[in-house]
C-alpha cells in the first residue's frame, strides 16, 4: 500500500474535529476498539486500522466529507458491507474509511417501469425481497447476496451463478447518483435506457471505488420466471464435462445457470450436506433451465440428450422444487464445505475460454503437487469463470506464502490461455501486482488517466487496482518532439 | 480532402501519430453509413479505417467473436448465422432513414455500431451494443496503442473502457480490433399484433406484457402499418406489437398467455418467422419515419410509462409523426416546420411539467446547419460537461480525433 502520510496522521485530532462538524452525532468513529470492526473485508489476510471511520447518512454529508478530505489531502476508502474478496475496502492508516451502511432505504419501487430506486447500503437480497410480492426480483445474485450491498455491487460489477443468462450488475442498473472527490454530485442515467453522452454509468460500474462514491442506485427488476428445473450430471472424465458444456451452448441453449465441481469439491460438499452427489465421478455439472414450463421441460430433455452423448455416467433431473434446491445445496455450500476439510482456503477468481478447461485443471494439479497444497474447483462453467479454492493453514507462514504463490500462478495460467485475472471478485489489493500480466504500461496508463479525470489528486481508494501510482501530471504529459512521431522506437504488433 | 488509410495496427498508430505531431485533426470514417450522425465535422483530413477488416477469431461455443474494427456487419452476421448465432442487440441500418447515397447507405461496420452504441428493438430484453462489447485494441489521441477488456464473456479486470468507448463517436480512440459476445439465434419467433388501440392503451399493454414472465423481446406501438412498407402485413391501425422468441413449445405457450392477458377486447393478428423477422427489421431500421424526407428526426429515451403522453404532447405543439419502441421507452419523432428542429419542445417535454423528468433526446437527422446550431446530444449539467472535457483531455489532449463530433470542444 502507499506509504502512510505521517503529516496526515499527526493531524488526526483536527481532522476528526472537522469530520464531526460535517457528520454530527455518532457518525464519526474514533476509538480503536470500534475501528477494529473495519480493519479488513472479505479478504481477511490483509488488515489495517483506518485513521478514522465516518458513517454519513445524507448525500450532503458525503459531499462535505469528500470536499474536506480533498482540501486537506486526506485519502478516502469507501465501504459497503465489507464483503469484497479482493480487499477492495481495505482501510488505510492515513485514510478516512467512509462507511455507507446508513444509506439503507428502498426509496421507490416503480413496477410500471420495472425498476427500483434504492440507497447504496441496501443489500442485494433485500431488493429482491422488496419486490418479491409483486412477482419480481433483481437478477444478479452474488453468493454473498444476503450481506453484500448494491453500492458494493456497483463498485465491483458483481455477478453470480445466473449471470450467463441475466448479466452482471452493469447490465442490470439504469442509473446512479455519485459524489465525486471534489464534492460535486452527479446523476448518471435514470429510469430510461442508454447514456446521453459518454457512458459514465458503465465506467463507474466495476471501478472499485476509485472514481466516486455512489449514493443512489436505480436497478432494473425482472418478472420472476414461472418455473426452474435443474439437471445433475456426473462425468468420469473432465474432458467430457467440458465438452458437454460447449455442446449445450453450441445447441443454442443459454441455461440460467451451469455450474461444475471437480472431484475434491464434490467430495467436500457431499460430506457436508449429504445430498446424494455421486462420489465416483471426476466432474459434476448442475444445469438449470428457467422459463415457462413447456420451455423448461423441452430444454431439460435436450440437455439430457447432449449429456448422454458426452458419456455422462449419471443424470438426474429435478422433479420438484425441493429436489432442485437439493441439487443446488451442495454447490452453494461448497465454500463452507471446503472450509471443513482445511483450516483455511484461498478463493481465486479467473476466467478462461471454456475450451481450455481440461488443460487448465490438469496444469493446476501439477501446480498443486509443486506447492504441496490441495485445491478444489468450483466453476461457473457457462461463462468460464473459475473459482479454485486453495487449501492451506493460515497459522503456518510458510503455507500462507505457498498459497499466495500458487494463487498467482493460477491467475497467470488463466491469462496465458487467453483468459483474465478476475471474472467477478475485482482486482483490489489482491491481484493488483498481477495487472502487468494482462495489461502493458500503455494499457494501464490509459486506465489511470481516466482515474485522473475523476480524481486528479488520487485520494479515492489509492493502492487498489493499479500496481504503480503515477502522478496525474506525469500521465497527462504528451510526448511529441519536433514533429516526430511519439515513441518512434516502440515495437509494432 | 486528403485521407490516411491504414491497413494494420502499426499504420494506424503512425497515422494518428502523424496527425498528433502536425496538430491536424482527423475525421474517423470506415463504411461512412453514420457520417451524418452527430455534429458536422469540416476537417481537411480523414482517417479511413475501412482497410482494417476481417474476422480474426470466432468460437461459437465460447460465444465470442474477435474482428478487425471495420469488418462489415453483413460479414459478421453471415458468419454468425452459419453457426446459428446472432448479434443479439440488433444493430440498426439507418441508411434509408438518413437518405444516404446507395454507395454508403448500408456499409455498417462493427466498430461503427459499437462506437455509436446503436441497438434495435431487442434492447429491452437483450441489452444494448455496449452490453456485448467485451474488449478492444486501438490508438488513442495520444498516438499510443492500448487495449482494454478481454476475450472472454465474464471479466472485471480494470476499468470497463469498452463502456467508455461505446457511444463516444470516435472522440477518444480509433479502434482497431474488437471482441464481442454473441448469442444463439432463437429457434422460433412469433409477433402478436393488437389492433385498434390508442397510444395510451397500447403503451399500457406493452408495459403489462413486459411485466409478465413471458420474456417479450420487442414491444412497439405504431399508428399505421402501411408506413412499414411491408407487403406481408395487411393495413392495420393503432398497433401494439409484441415479439416472442425461443423454442417452439415455449413461444406457443407464451403466445396463449399473452393473448389471454392482453387481447380480450381488441382484434389481433399473428406473424411468424419470416413475416415476424421482416416486421422487426422494419422497426429496427425506423421504416415508419423513413419516408419523412424533409423532416427532422429525433430519438428520445425516457421511462417507458411516459412515452405515449410525450409523443402526443409533442404532436400537439408541432407538426409531428411519431411511434414508440421499447414499450414506450424510446420515442421516434419526425418534426416539420420548426426553426430549431423542435429541440426546445422535445427537451422541455422530457423534463416535464415539474422539471424533474429524466431522459435524453438525440438529433438523428437534420441539415448540417441545424446540427451545428443546436445540441445534437442532450445538454449536460456543468459538472458532467466538465468531466467529459477532462476525459477527452485524458485520451485526446490535442483534439485530433473527431473533435466536436458530440459537443463543441470535446
Amino acid at each position: 500500500m502507499p506509504t502512510p502520510d505521517a503529516t496526515v496522521i499527526e493531524r488526526r485530532a483536527s481532522i476528526v474535529e472537522e469530520l464531526r462538524r460535517i457528520v454530527p452525532g455518532e457518525g464519526v468513529i474514533v476509538s480503536e476498539a470500534e475501528r477494529r470492526v473495519y480493519e479488513s473485508d472479505g479478504l481477511t489476510a490483509y488488515r489495517q486500522l483506518p485513521l478514522v471511520v465516518v458513517l454519513p447518512s445524507t448525500v450532503e454529508q458525503v459531499a462535505g466529507v469528500l470536499r474536506f478530505c480533498k482540501q486537506m489531502g486526506v485519502k478516502v476508502v469507501p465501504r459497503g458491507a465489507g464483503t469484497s474478496l479482493s480487499g477492495g475496502a481495505l482501510p488505510l492508516a492515513d485514510g478516512v474509511l467512509l462507511g455507507m451502511a446508513k444509506f439503507n432505504r428502498v426509496l421507490e419501487i416503480d413496477y410500471d417501469n420495472r425498476c427500483a430506486v434504492v440507497q447504496p447500503g441496501v443489500t442485494n437480497l433485500a431488493i429482491s425481497k422488496a419486490v418479491e410480492s409483486a412477482g419480481f426480483y433483481y437478477a444478479p445474485d452474488p453468493s454473498s447476496q444476503i450481506a453484500c450491498t448494491i453500492g458494493g455491487n456497483v463498485a465491483e460489477n458483481s455477478g453470480g451463478v445466473h449471470c450467463l443468462k441475466y448479466g452482471l450488475t452493469t447490465n442490470n442498473i439504469l442509473g446512479i447518483e455519485v459524489v465525486l472527490m471534489d464534492g460535486e454530485v452527479i446523476r448518471l442515467g435514470g429510469k430510461h435506457l442508454d447514456a446521453e453522452n459518454y457512458d459514465l454509468l458503465g465506467v463507474m460500474t466495476g471501478s472499485e471505488g476509485l472514481l466516486g462514491v455512489v449514493t443512489e442506485v436505480t436497478v432494473r427488476i425482472l418478472p420472476k420466471p414461472t418455473t426452474a428445473r435443474a439437471l445433475l450430471v456426473g462425468f468420469s472424465k473432465t474432458e467430457d464435462a467440458a465438452g458437454c458444456v460447449a455442446a449445450v451452448i453450441a445447441a443454442g441453449i443459454i441455461p440460467a445457470g451451469m455450474e461444475m465441481m471437480d472431484r475434491p469439491a464434490i467430495h467436500a460438499a457431499e460430506a457436508f450436506v449429504k445430498v446424494g452427489y455421486s462420489l465416483d465421478v471426476e466432474a459434476l455439472l448442475i444445469v438449470e433451465l428457467d422459463g415457462p414450463p413447456p420451455e423448461v421441460d423441452h430444454l431439460i430433455g435436450k440437455v439430457e440428450g447432449i449429456a448422454r452423448d458426452h458419456n455422462a455416467s449419471a443424470i438426474r433431473a429435478s422433479r420438484d422444487e425441493a429436489e432442485r434446491l437439493a441439487f443446488w445445496s451442495g454447490r452453494k455450500a461448497a465454500f463452507p464445505a471446503v472450509g471443513r476439510i482445511s483450516p483455511d482456503y484461498y478463493c481465486m477468481d479467473g476466467t478462461i475460454p471454456r475450451s481450455r478447461l481440461a488443460e487448465v485443471l490438469s496444469r493446476m494439479r501439477v501446480l498443486s503437487d509443486h506447492y504441496r497444497l490441495g485445491v478444489a474447483n468450483v466453476f461457473h462453467a457457462g461463462d468460464g469463470n473459475l473459482h479454485p479454492l486453495i487449501l492451506y493453514d493460515a497459522n503456518s507462514p510458510d503455507q500462507v506464502e505457498r498459497a499466495e504463490a500458487f494463487g498467482a500462478d493460477i491467475l497467470r495460467l488463466c491469462v496465458e490461455v487467453g483468459g483474465v485475472l478476475t471474472g467477478e471478485h475485482g482486482v483490489g489489493v489482491e491481484k493488483r501486482d498481477l495487472m502487468g500480466t494482462m495489461f502493458d504500461e500503455f494499457d494501464l496508463r490509459h486506465q489511470q488517466r481516466l482515474k485522473c479525470a475523476f480524481d486528479p489528486d488520487g485520494l479515492l481508494n489509492p493502492g487498489k487496482v493499479f500496481p504503480q501510482l503515477h502522478r496525474c501530471a506525469e500521465l497527462g504529459r504528451l510526448h511529441v518532439h519536433g514533429g516526430r512521431l511519439p515513441f518512434p522506437d516502440l515495437p509494432r504488433f | 480532402m486528403s485521407s490516411l488509410a491504414p491497413t494494420d495496427l502499426g499504420e494506424l498508430r503512425d497515422a494518428v501519430g502523424e496527425a498528433l505531431a502536425s496538430g491536424e485533426p482527423l475525421e474517423l470514417i470506415a463504411g461512412g453509413s453514420k457520417r451524418g450522425l452527430g455534429r458536422p465535422l469540416q476537417l481537411p483530413r480523414s482517417l479511413d479505417l475501412s482497410g482494417i477488416t476481417g474476422i480474426r477469431d470466432y468460437q461459437p461455443s465460447e460465444l465470442v467473436l474477435t474482428a478487425a474494427a471495420a469488418t462489415p456487419i453483413e460479414e459478421i452476421e453471415t458468419a454468425l448465422a452459419a453457426a446459428g448465432q446472432m448479434l443479439a442487440f440488433e444493430p440498426p441500418d439507418w441508411g434509408t432513414l438518413l437518405g444516404l447515397p446507395a454507395s454508403a447507405a448500408h456499409r455498417r461496420t462493427l466498430g461503427g455500431v459499437l462506437a455509436c452504441n446503436l441497438s434495435g428493438p431487442r434492447r429491452i430484453k437483450a441489452g444494448a451494443a455496449r452490453d456485448y462489447f467485451l474488449g478492444f485494441r486501438g490508438v488513442s489521441g495520444r498516438g499510443e496503442v492500448f487495449k482494454a477488456g478481454g476475450k472472454v464473456v465474464k471479466n472485471v479486470t480494470g476499468y470497463d473502457l469498452c463502456k467508455l468507448l461505446a457511444g463516444s463517436y470516435g472522440t477518444l480512440a480509433a479502434i482497431e480490433e474488437v471482441t464481442i459476445k454473441v448469442l444463439p439465434q432463437p429457434e422460433t419467433a412469433c409477433t402478436i399484433l393488437l389492433c385498434g388501440l390508442d397510444a395510451a392503451s397500447a403503451g399500457q399493454r406493452l408495459r403489462q406484457a413486459l411485466a409478465s414472465p413471458n420474456e417479450v423481446s420487442g414491444a412497439v406501438y405504431i399508428e399505421d402499418s402501411s408506413t412499414l412498407g411491408l407487403a406481408l402485413v395487411s393495413a392495420l391501425t393503432g398497433i401494439a406489437a409484441v415479439r416472442l422468441e425461443g423454442p417452439f413449445p415455449s413461444v406457443i405457450s407464451r403466445r396463449e398467455q399473452l393473448l389471454a392477458e392482453l387481447a380480450s377486447d381488441c382484434e389481433t393478428n399473428l406473424l411468424y418467422d419470416k413475416a415476424s423477422t421482416a416486421f422487426w427489421q422494419a422497426i429496427r431500421d425506423v421504416r415508419p419515419l423513413a419516408e419523412s424526407e424533409d423532416r427532422v428526426i429525433w430519438r428520445v429515451s425516457v421511462a417507458p410509462s411516459r412515452g405515449p403522453e410525450l409523443g402526443e404532447g409533442i404532436a400537439r405543439s408541432l407538426d409531428t409523426k411519431w411511434y414508440l419502441d421499447w414499450a414506450g421507452g424510446l420515442i421516434w419523432v419526425a418534426i416539420a416546420g420548426a426553426d430549431d428542429g423542435g429541440a426546445a419542445v422535445v427537451r422541455a417535454a422530457i423534463r416535464g411539467a415539474d422539471g424533474r423528468g429524466t431522459g435524453h433526446a438525440t438529433l438523428i437527422k437534420g441539415s448540417p446547419e441545424l446540427r451545428r446550431s443546436i445540441a445534437v446530444f442532450e445538454p449536460q449539467p456543468a459538472p458532467l460537461a466538465s468531466l467529459a472535457v477532462r476525459i477527452k483531455e485524458a485520451f485526446d489532449p490535442r483534439r485530433i480525433l473527431n473533435p466536436g463530433r458530440m459537443v463543441e470542444g470535446v
